[in-house]
């Protein structure tokens, strides 16, 4: 799927091809990060030959059930098997956390070089914007935008991208005014390259890397929001499993049973931690002067 | 005191762009309001009716500059499901969200500052390791998810704490805020924490600092008055920012608890799909975000003369 994509593109910088392994597998704690992290998408894909139950499969023999040998984490108020619904949830999660981060990259990033590269009008529209979407913390920003839109798929998507987009944005942009003062540049326009096939073959390539780390980064991100949007009923709609609307489901029934929540809560825990761990690995490795050591 | 004034300026623009984008959001919502509103068995002269009575008969244009005008005037009608003024429900909620973000960054501060001072001092000793695993799990764990094993641990199963709620009078309100703001205040300690190791080590290594020590100031007021104080911009930043994301947790937060608050009514007016209640909550949930960043603006000038003169 889209893990292919970040491979490719880190391998478009060549002399870093050592520092990906190091980001992974450089400490005893990214080992087990990355470990986590591959763990989580293996389930994701299996998830069909897996789960030991239909997720969706309701019960009245086996409501709120204690964890057992049958049903590992128990069942919810609706006899459904809470492993199985977190094993399908963790498809959602990783999806959104892939897809929306990489939208909000490519647009917030055309957004960005442009900005960066033609300056003047341009420039101050979309840096006013930036400013503008930058000011509202991303929850926020989602949950106005759903209240338009509603859930589904494809709107809380198009939500989490709305809410990336000035970040990526505002990268582009710094690291495309930076790449424009290099001599190559300059030595591009004095031949006459045309201005399509620079910012493609000399801008892009050169502020790939920031714009990777930054995409790293919010998948966490995008894993969380998801989650707080689906908690507050407005990202993705049950029945279809997701762990924030488990944990949804699970709060309305906290005196039937707590594992859903404790389960679904622990999930998102885990692989967030996992890809902040790996996402502050990789900034340091790209910035030695950053003091978070 | 120019400066504060400039800056309000500078907001004006920058709150009409906010509710411009709001009003545009709110007019692609799907579904017809005035249907949600009356139920599948109204008549088409009632539901005409109330589009008059609401509003929505008339030309986006004439919509728009009412919505602007009520803005201005805080006056946004009254509730399509209950009836009531909608600036009167805010003003009743909101206070809770107002408290309950107080009490989450005085906690933050409180707790957060001296443990960052701690574990700058203490680098790579046990407080410092203690600060990293305290704030990578803070940043990790969602704030609903925390809230709600909060809410299992201490209120179901120990019975410390009321279930949920705003409470009865003040000591009342303070015993029903304790366990959500705590919940918010964890993020805050781990991201205040972090930002002021971050910013107090960085103001340690230079040469003020140096000739302080070596003068001979005690180690306690070389951190305290020397490099704390030059730290704090960074910080001050860092709180204003952690302010916009308790308003957000908030949201999340008061659903946990089931707490009166600015984010459940704002929340519960979208599952109504209560058009008016929605707008109002949007409106002022944008407002706080461009006073608090106003605030930060200002303050930064007080703390650093250096800027903005």
């Amino acid at each position: 799927m889209t893990a292919i994509d970040l491979s490719h593109r880190v391998d478009a910088v060549p002399a870093k091809r050592g520092v990906l392994r190091r980001v992974l597998f450089g400490k005893v704690s990214t080992s087990i990060a990355t470990l986590v992290i591959i763990a989580f998408f293996v389930v994701a894909i299996l998830a069909p030959w897996i789960a030991p139950y239909d997720p969706l499969k309701q019960s009245f023999l086996a409501i709120n059930k204690y964890p057992s040998a049958q049903y590992w984490l128990g069942t919810d108020q609706f006899g459904r098997d809470v492993l199985s619904r977190l094993i399908y949830g963790s498809r959602t999660s990783l999806l959104f956390g892939l897809i929306a981060p990489a939208c909000a990259a490519v647009i917030g990033t055309t957004l960005g070089i442009l900005a960066g590269y033609f300056g003047g009008i341009v420039d101050r529209v979309v840096s006013k914007m930036i400013d503008l979407l930058m000011a509202f913390p991303e929850l926020l920003l989602a949950i106005i935008v759903s209240a338009a839109l509603g859930g589904g798929f494809w709107n809380v998507v198009l939500v989490l991208t709305i809410a990336f987009v000035p970040g990526f944005a505002r990268v582009a942009r710094a690291s495309t005014l930076a790449v424009r003062q290099e001599p190559y540049i300059e030595a591009s326009l004095a031949i006459g390259v045309r201005t399509p096939v620079i910012i493609l073959r000399h801008v892009l390539p050169n502020i790939s890397a920031s714009i990777v780390l930054l995409w790293t980064l919010w998948i966490a991100s995008a894993i969380r929001l998801e989650a707080a949007l689906s908690f507050l009923g407005i990202g993705t709609q049950p029945p279809s499993p997701s762990w924030g609307n488990i944990i949804r489901e699970g709060l309305g029934n906290v005196l039937g049973s707590p594992w859903p929540i404790i389960g679904a809560g622990f999930a998102i825990t885990a692989i967030v931690m996992s890809i902040n761990l790996i996402g502050d690995a990789a900034r340091d490795m790209l910035d030695p002067n950053s003091s978070e050591r | 005191m120019g400066i504060v004034f400039s800056k309000i300026l500078d907001a004006i623009p920058t709150l009409w762009l906010v509710m411009t984008l709001v009003f545009v959001a709110l007019r692609i919502l799907p579904g017809d309001p005035a249907l949600v509103a009356l139920g599948d068995f109204a008549t088409p002269e009632q539901l005409k009716v109330f589009r008059e009575q609401a509003g929505l008969d008339m030309p986006l244009w004439h919509q728009y500059l009412d919505f602007l005008w009520n803005v201005v005037t805080f006056d946004f009608g009254s509730s399509f499901i209950t009836r009531e003024s909608v600036a009167a429900t805010i003003a009743h909620v909101l206070p809770y969200t107002i408290g309950l973000a107080i009490a989450a960054t005085l906690i933050g501060v409180v707790v957060g500052i001296p443990f960052g001072v701690l574990s700058a001092v203490k680098k790579n000793k046990l407080p410092d390791q203690g600060m990293r695993v305290f704030s990578l799990i803070g940043y990790a764990i969602p704030d609903f998810y925390l809230g709600a094993v909060l809410l299992l641990v201490f209120a179901l199963h120990l019975k410390l704490f009321p279930i949920n709620g705003g409470g009865v009078g003040f000591a009342d309100q303070l015993y029903h805020l304790a366990l959500p703001a705590i919940t918010l205040a964890v993020l805050k300690i781990a991201f205040l924490g972090r930002l002021t190791r971050t910013s107090l080590l960085e103001v340690l290594s230079k040469d003020y600092v140096r000739t302080a020590k070596a003068k001979g100031a005690p180690p306690s007021k070389v951190i305290y008055k020397h490099a704390l104080r030059n730290a704090l911009l960074p910080i001050v930043t860092g709180l204003g920012l952690s302010l916009l994301a308790t308003l957000s947790g908030a949201v999340a937060v008061e659903l946990v608890f089931n707490r009166p608050g600015l984010g459940s009514t704002l929340i519960k007016a979208i599952a109504e799909r209560d058009y008016t209640l929605i707008q109002g909550a949007v409106v002022v949930f944008a407002l706080m975000v461009v006073v608090v960043n106003l605030l930060v603006d200002v303050l930064y000038s007080v703390i650093d003369p250096r800027i903005g003169r």
